[in-house]
Parts: C-alpha cells; sequence; structure tokens
C-alpha cells in the first residue's frame, strides 16, 4: 500500500507541474490552453535529442527547459496575442490552442516517428532506505524535484515584482496596464514558466517511465488539466493539491480496479467535486458583474 | 490601378448580389435543382469509394448540426460529442447483434440512450461555466470510452463489435451497392435538418442565441438559461446517437477507438469552420473537412498539420466561420406578418397586450 | 398598500453596505427618480429588485406578494423589468430579436408545437412579430427591425434596451440611466417617450444623472448616498435639500 501511496506521490507531483501550466496561463487569460500537454510532450522529446547528444544530462534538460519555454512564448507571440488585439472572443482562442496542439503533436510525429521511443534511466539509482521503508530513488527524485520547483514557482508569484505583476495582470488588465504594467510582457513571461515547467515535468516522467512518444501529452494533459480545475483553476496551490488527489487516486485504482480503469479515475473525481465545488476546492467564485 | 481593381471587385460584389436575387426570385427552381441533385448523386459518383465519403460527410452533418445547437447557437463548447456518437453506435450495434432486432427499431433507441446520456452529464454540469463545462464534458467523453473499452462482457472491450447487420425494410437490405444506404442517410439528415430549423426559428431558438450572446441578460428577460441549456443539450446528444446508429450499420464494426477525443474536435472544428449559429455552414464545413484528408492524401503525414494550421489561420482571420457572421439578407418574418400596418390606432397600443393575448 | 414596496432592505459585500437599510414606496402609476452621486448604491438597488442580487436583509413586496426570493425570471413574469447602465443588448442579433426575445416568457407554445411547426405555432409567431414591430414603431426604431443590435447609434441601443423591458409586459420599468450617451435633442426624445409611458399606465423607476432630465420628469426622488436614503420628495423640495447638495458638493464646514 505504501508503494501505491509513493507512486501515486510522485505521478502526483508531475501532474501538479503539468497543472501549474494550465493554471497560469488561466489565471491570467481566462483561456484554457489546450496546447500545453503537446508542449509537455515537446518537452520531453527535446530532452530526448539533448540527452542524445551526450554533453551531460543536465545541459541537456536545462537546454529543453529553455526551448519548451521559448516555445510557448512564440505561441503566445504568433497565435494568441493577435486575438487579444483584436478582441475575440474566448471561443477563439480555445479552438487556436486545439489546433497548435495538432500542429505540435503531429510535427513531432513526423520528426520523432510515433512510436514509442526509449528514454535513458537519468536518475534511477535503485532503491534507497528512508525510514525502515525502502523506496525507489526515481520516486524520490521526482518527489525533491518537483517540490522545490513548485517552491520556487509559489515563491516567483508571491513574492517577485514579476509575480506581482501576474498577480495584478490576473486580477484586471486594465488596470494593471494602466499602472504601467507591459501586460504582454507579463503574458509571455506567463508563458515562459508554463513551459517551463512542462519541460521539467516532461523530462521527470520520461526519466521515470523511461519512454516517450509523442502522444504522450495527450492524457497526461488532460488529466493534469482536471488536476488543475480540481483544486481551481488560477490557485497555485490547488493545482498542486488537485495534482496529488489525482494521481494518488489513479495509482490506487491502478491497484485495486486494474491497470485499464486507472485514467478514468481523474475525470470521474472531477465530475464529482464539479458538481459539488463548481470552481474546484480552492477555487474563487467569481463576481458577476451586472 | 487602385481603381481599376476596385472597379473590379465592384463587378464580382454586382454578381454575386444578382446571384443572390435571381437565387431568391427563383427558389422553387434551385431546390428542384438540388432535389434532383440529391437524388441522381449515387449514379453520377464515380466509385463506392467517394459514395461512401459522401455518406460520412452526411453522417458529420448531422453530428455538426446536433453540436451545432449546443456551441453554435447556445455558446456552450462541449468537447465530448464523441461520447455520444459512441453511446448511439454501440446501443444500436448491441441491441442488433445480441437481440437481433431491426435497425428501424434499434435507432430511435440509440437516439433516446444517448440523450438520456445528455441529460445526465447535462443536468449537473450545465450550471458550471464554459471552461468547467468544457473540460467536465471532455471528461464524461473519456469515461465513458473508458467504459466501453473495460466492460467486456457488454462491449467485447478494445475488440468492438463485429458483424453488426445492415439495415433492412421488410427484409430488402439496404446496401452501398444498391445506394440504399445513402437514400437512407439522406432521410436521416432531412429529418435532423427540420427539426434544427424548427428549432432555432422559435422562441427555443432566441432563446438560446439570447444564452449565447449575454446569459445574464438572457436570465432578466426571464429566460430559463439552466432548462434551455440542458435542453439543447439533450436534443443534441439525441441527433448525435442518431448518427452513431447509423455509422455501426454502415461500418458493420465498431471500437472505441472511433469516438476519441479527434472525434469531438473534428465535429467541433466543423462547426466553427461552417460558421457558429448557422445551419446551411454544418454541410459546407462537413463537406470540407471530411473531404480534407481524403483530398490531401498527398501531404502525407502533413495533413494534420496543416489542419492545425487552418484553424488556427480560421480563428485569426475569420472566427465567425465561412457561413457565420452578421448576414446582408433580410431577416425573414414569419408570413402574415405586416410591416406598414394603419399605424395610426396602434402607435400607442403598448399596453393592450393582455386583451390581444386573451384570444388565444 | 402601495404598489411596490421596499422595506429596509441591505446588500453587504463583504463587509461593505452597498445598500443599507433603504425603504421607498412606489405607486402604481408614478415616475420615480432615484438619484445619488457614483458608487451610491443606486444599480445594487435595481439588482436586488430584479433578483440578480440576493438581499442581506428586508423584504419587496410587489402588488402585494413578496418577490425578494424569487429568482430573475420569476420576477420578470411578475412584472418587473430593466435596462442596463452598460448596455446589455443580445449584439449579434437583429433588432426584432432582442424584442422578440423580451417577449419569451409570454410567448406560449409547447415543443411539439415547435417541432411540427403548428397552427397554434404560427398564430402564435405572426402576432408576437407584429406586436415587435409596434413596439419598436411606438420607439421610434422601426427603420433598424432588420439591424444587429450591435450596429446601432448608442442612442438606439438604449431605446432598443427600452423597447425589450417594454416587451416583457412589464407593470414597472426600471431603466438605468436610460439618457446617458445621448444629445439632448434625443434625451428630450426619450423624456417625452417615457411620460407617455407613464400616461399609459406604466409605473417607471428611472436612476440618472442628467439633473435636467431627472427634475423635468420624477413625479418623486429619492436620494441615496453611502448606500443609505437620505432624502425622498417632490423635485422642488430636493433640489433646495440642504443634505442632498452636501452629498453631491461636498460638506463645506
Amino acid at each position: 500500500m505504501i508503494e501505491q501511496l509513493l507512486n501515486g506521490l510522485a505521478l502526483g507531483m508531475v501532474y501538479a507541474l503539468i497543472a501549474v501550466g494550465y493554471s497560469l496561463v488561466f489565471g491570467v487569460l481566462r483561456l484554457v490552453n489546450f496546447s500545453h500537454g503537446s508542449v509537455y510532450a515537446f518537452g520531453a522529446h527535446m530532452a530526448l535529442f539533448f540527452v542524445g547528444l551526450q554533453f551531460g544530462v543536465i545541459p541537456a534538460i536545462v537546454f529543453s527547459i529553455i526551448l519548451t519555454g521559448i516555445l510557448d512564448i512564440l505561441i503566445d507571440k504568433f497565435s494568441l496575442a493577435p486575438l487579444r488585439k483584436k478582441k475575440s472572443k474566448g471561443i477563439a482562442a480555445l479552438i487556436t490552442t486545439i489546433g497548435i496542439a495538432y500542429i505540435i503533436q503531429n510535427l513531432l510525429m513526423i520528426f520523432f516517428g510515433s512510436q514509442t521511443k526509449p528514454f535513458p534511466a537519468i536518475f534511477d539509482y535503485g532503491y534507497v532506505t528512508v525510514l525502515g521503508i525502502s523506496i525507489k530513488s526515481t520516486q524520490l527524485f521526482i518527489l525533491v524535484v518537483s517540490l522545490i520547483l513548485l517552491a520556487i514557482l509559489t515563491y516567483v508569484v508571491k513574492f517577485t515584482k514579476i509575480g506581482l505583476s501576474m498577480r495584478a495582470v490576473e486580477q484586471n488588465q486594465k488596470a494593471a496596464s494602466l499602472m504601467g504594467i507591459n501586460v504582454n510582457s507579463v503574458i509571455r513571461f506567463t508563458f515562459f514558466l508554463g513551459g517551463a515547467s512542462a519541460a521539467i515535468a516532461g523530462s521527470l516522467i520520461s526519466g521515470y517511465y523511461q519512454v516517450v512518444y509523442p502522444n504522450m501529452g495527450f492524457l497526461a494533459g488532460l488529466k493534469a488539466f482536471s488536476a488543475a480545475v480540481l483544486g481551481g483553476i488560477g490557485v497555485l496551490y490547488g493545482s498542486i493539491v488537485g495534482g496529488l488527489v489525482v494521481g494518488v487516486s489513479e495509482s490506487y485504482a491502478a491497484a485495486l480496479l486494474g491497470g485499464s480503469y486507472r485514467d478514468a479515475v481523474a475525470f470521474i473525481i472531477l465530475i464529482i467535486v464539479l458538481l459539488f465545488k463548481p470552481t474546484g476546492l480552492f477555487g474563487k467564485k467569481d463576481i458577476t458583474k451586472v | 490601378m487602385a481603381k481599376k481593381l476596385a472597379l473590379k471587385n465592384n463587378t464580382i460584389v454586382d454578381w454575386i448580389s444578382k446571384l443572390r436575387n435571381y437565387y431568391y426570385a427563383h427558389k422553387k427552381v434551385f431546390f428542384i435543382a438540388l432535389a434532383v441533385l440529391i437524388v441522381l448523386t449515387p449514379y453520377i459518383s464515380p466509385s463506392q469509394y467517394i459514395l461512401r465519403i459522401i455518406i460520412m460527410v452526411g453522417i458529420y452533418t448531422i453530428l455538426a448540426l446536433a453540436l451545432g445547437l449546443v456551441t453554435g447557437y447556445t455558446g456552450q463548447v462541449s468537447l465530448g460529442h464523441a461520447s455520444f456518437y459512441a453511446i448511439g453506435a454501440y446501443t444500436s450495434a448491441l441491441l442488433s447483434t445480441h437481440f437481433g432486432l431491426n435497425f428501424f427499431i434499434t435507432v430511435p433507441i440509440s437516439a433516446i440512450v444517448a440523450a438520456i446520456g445528455g441529460l445526465l452529464l447535462g443536468l449537473p454540469t450545465l450550471r458550471l461555466s464554459g471552461t468547467y463545462l468544457a473540460i467536465a464534458t471532455l471528461g464524461f467523453c473519456e469515461v465513458v470510452r473508458m467504459i466501453l473499452l473495460n466492460w467486456q462482457s457488454v462491449t467485447n472491450g478494445p475488440l468492438g463489435v463485429s458483424k453488426i447487420p445492415r439495415p433492412s425494410i421488410f427484409g430488402y437490405e439496404l446496401t452501398l451497392a444498391n445506394n440504399g444506404l445513402y437514400y437512407l442517410m439522406i432521410v436521416l439528415l432531412i429529418l435532423t435538418t427540420a427539426c434544427m430549423i424548427a428549432i432555432v426559428r422559435s422562441k427555443m431558438g432566441r432563446a438560446l442565441k439570447a444564452i449565447r450572446e449575454d446569459e445574464l441578460a438572457a436570465t432578466m428577460m426571464g429566460i430559463k438559461t439552466t432548462y434551455y441549456k440542458v435542453l439543447a443539450f439533450v436534443i443534441s446528444a439525441f441527433f448525435s446517437g442518431l448518427a452513431g446508429a447509423f455509422y455501426a450499420h454502415l461500418i458493420r464494426y465498431i471500437d472505441p477507438n472511433t469516438f476519441v477525443f479527434d472525434t469531438s474536435i473534428m465535429i467541433l472544428s466543423i462547426v466553427i469552420l461552417g460558421g457558429m449559429g448557422t445551419i446551411n455552414g454544418m454541410f459546407l464545413g462537413s463537406a470540407l473537412l471530411v473531404s480534407f484528408p481524403e483530398v490531401l492524401r498527398f501531404l502525407q503525414e502533413y495533413r494534420f498539420v496543416v489542419y492545425g494550421i487552418v484553424l488556427v489561420m480560421m480563428m485569426r482571420f475569420r472566427p465567425q466561420g465561412i457561413m457565420g457572421g452578421q448576414k446582408k439578407s433580410n431577416y425573414q418574418f414569419p408570413s402574415g406578418t405586416i410591416m406598414n400596418r394603419n399605424t395610426t390606432q396602434t402607435k400607442f397600443s403598448l399596453s393592450q397586450e393582455n386583451s390581444v393575448e386573451g384570444g388565444v | 398598500m402601495a404598489f411596490l414596496e421596499v422595506k429596509g432592505v441591505s446588500k453587504h459585500f463583504g463587509g461593505l453596505a452597498a445598500v443599507d437599510k433603504v425603504s421607498l414606496e412606489v405607486n402604481q402609476g408614478e415616475i420615480i427618480s432615484v438619484i445619488g452621486p457614483n458608487g451610491a448604491g443606486k444599480t445594487t438597488l435595481f439588482n436586488m429588485l430584479t433578483g440578480a442580487h440576493a438581499l442581506t436583509e428586508g423584504e419587496i413586496i410587489f402588488d402585494g406578494e413578496p418577490i425578494h426570493n424569487h429568482t430573475p425570471q420569476e420576477i420578470v413574469e411578475k412584472g418587473l423589468a430593466r435596462t442596463f447602465q452598460n448596455i446589455r443588448l443580445f449584439p449579434e442579433l437583429r433588432v426584432i430579436e432582442n424584442v422578440l426575445i423580451g417577449m419569451h416568457i409570454h410567448t406560449q407554445y409547447s415543443f411539439l408545437d415547435i417541432l411540427f411547426r403548428t397552427k397554434k405555432f404560427r398564430k402564435i409567431e405572426v402576432e408576437k412579430h407584429q406586436r415587435a414591430i409596434d413596439i419598436l414603431d411606438s420607439i421610434g426604431l422601426k427603420q433598424q427591425v432588420h439591424n444587429y443590435a450591435v450596429n446601432l447609434p448608442y442612442g438606439d441601443q438604449r431605446r432598443l434596451e427600452i423597447a425589450r423591458a417594454i416587451s416583457t409586459n412589464a407593470k414597472i420599468l426600471l431603466l438605468d440611466e436610460p439618457a446617458a450617451g445621448m444629445n439632448p435633442q434625443e434625451s428630450e426624445e426619450l423624456l417625452e417617450f417615457i411620460k407617455e409611458l407613464r400616461d399609459q399606465g406604466y409605473t417607471i423607476i428611472l436612476i440618472e444623472h442628467d439633473m435636467n432630465v431627472v427634475m423635468n420628469i420624477s413625479d418623486r426622488i429619492v436620494v441615496i448616498d453611502y448606500g443609505k436614503k437620505i432624502a425622498e420628495g417632490l423635485p422642488e423640495d430636493i433640489a433646495t435639500n440642504k443634505r442632498v447638495i452636501e452629498a453631491y458638493l461636498g460638506r463645506s464646514e
């Protein structure tokens, strides 16, 4: 049982990392960024590619993070920013991100092949024993790395100047822009953060399962999004709690009900939570102005 | 140069408006020509392969009309319509393979089962706002797919249902070769279209559009927004189920992989490309997108990249879709409405409404 | 008993009392203006009257029946309809459709009537369209029936909002700054129109900043400041009321 719990927690942290990307972008744009799952897959493939070049695992992953962050900025700059300028309806942006997802996912298939590729075990050191419990080192690694990253993200959003700007844009874009905040660069920074955390999540999960494939972002993205909504989209710690809930319940479902049901668990929990708390566990209620 | 171009543009506009006027003047001629074309299509069609694609266009048009009611007219994004398509297909397939029921019995049952699915999903989730609704429908779609995959004793799991019988009327089997399936598709399509037109040109259609335009203002006009959203959703699920049932008997083999997220996105793309809040746009959008992979076969694996680019470009340059947006033509009043009544007696009749209604 | 009785209603947002124990009575066929500085709570009061906000305390009685626990839909059906300060038309719908939507609650045919386009359906549709044209005609928008609401000039949009409110068969119209953004001639016409509405038996509650309009048209005026009612009376009394002048111009000490 402990094993399932640990597995679930590790998985949950990765979901949380992806969920944060949804949540951040939703916060500033009120947009569900459907391209995020494919961005995560892109990050994993970049990690695979750079690790393959044999100049060290850490630099390879750093490259992947930066590239993926830049990709997210480009997505915003070339597809979403023009829509904002035209003051398009929300649905236009939503469809745009779905289009982007198609583009990225299929380009990955073309360049890397649609088959499942092995990913090197970059952080597997066997089992370690902590407090008398033997834990897979990969799980421990994921837990520790994601915790550190989420802490850094929380710090950036809560305590830095750019984080303050992000929260200002989230509250009221117009007012923020009148206060001299460059809204577009804040949005771009948000996208960078989202892309970067997706790349880290991609690298971690690929190192954990040791496989990579272009469609990997689809289900993971959906589940992470469920996690974000579950916790209350737009709330950072909500994403973390949501991710953990999804990860742990999925892990137990796989053990108790059999592997084939695990993928549905996230959605069932999501629908149930939404029924009772339509804005998620920690979500704030929007006041409609008449 | 610029003048010349403007001149040329003008002639094109002239030409289009002439054509439109001609169309309005000779509507009957156009309709008869269209009807003849529809009837003759199987005989003109060069191969069964083409005919099959045409039938698929018809199925997707039904799906798009169904989703169009929810997304195009009511403004609620559903990313899970493949689930209703699946429920319809599986219900009909299982009823006919296990119990040997006739297509014409299983189809209405399938549509109703799908509609019940729509009700079960719609009742709780349509209180949610846009984003949450989108994700809840998507989640529902995945859950349905998981059930299809795992409930092996009933659905046969990943292997799917095969040997689904063809539809037959009094023992006469409808096939691709005898064009029966084609005409059946046309009948279902006309049925769906007629229902949709009837709905959108009524107080219900207006209520749905009001919800799309401004839900709060709609509430303030006395529209029971949740009721109408759920109703639209249920009707939409009904026709999606209908399309699914027909699909099952057309292809004669179904498995869970036909009804995935991509299918939902395909339907949504048709609605958006064709033009949200239109009926004719659904036909055009479906014709374009369904034939798209076939026509663009030469692009091979780049097809779906192009597909993505088309979606992005569309949203950027014509978000209202090909047929959507404001129309130049006048509003069509129901026949019998008099525009210029003798206004001296009606000018200040604002409070007489009740006496008028007494007669109804 | 008055037609509409508002008894000590309050609305709190968190700790802030946007409206604080306001009472007022409206008689049938009156034009009442609610005035006050920006942020005084006038629109919040309207929101409570039409069911958009739940009350924190107090009650609202319309035609002898309490309505404060009702949904917005039920309140419209009872006969209170409103316009919005920031115009909330259905922008991408035609002018006539906007009015027809206002008639939704008393367009009574069933779903089966819709599907089969029965005689009843067609008869009611013609009637409603006819009446929509009449309403638009009386407010001077008949030429615009085919146009889309979003394309109308500002003044026409405000008029269309009033037309839409009338089309609900309301007995009381709540008009939130109907003359805002209109030029003097337009607002003069609007004034005449509102008076005509009253003469036909409509009861009108008005939020307005244009003092000219208010003084000209109102049977009584209610003044709100910081969520509290600070004065109520005939226009000439309000114009000279000390507290009102203070609220608008600040205390001069």
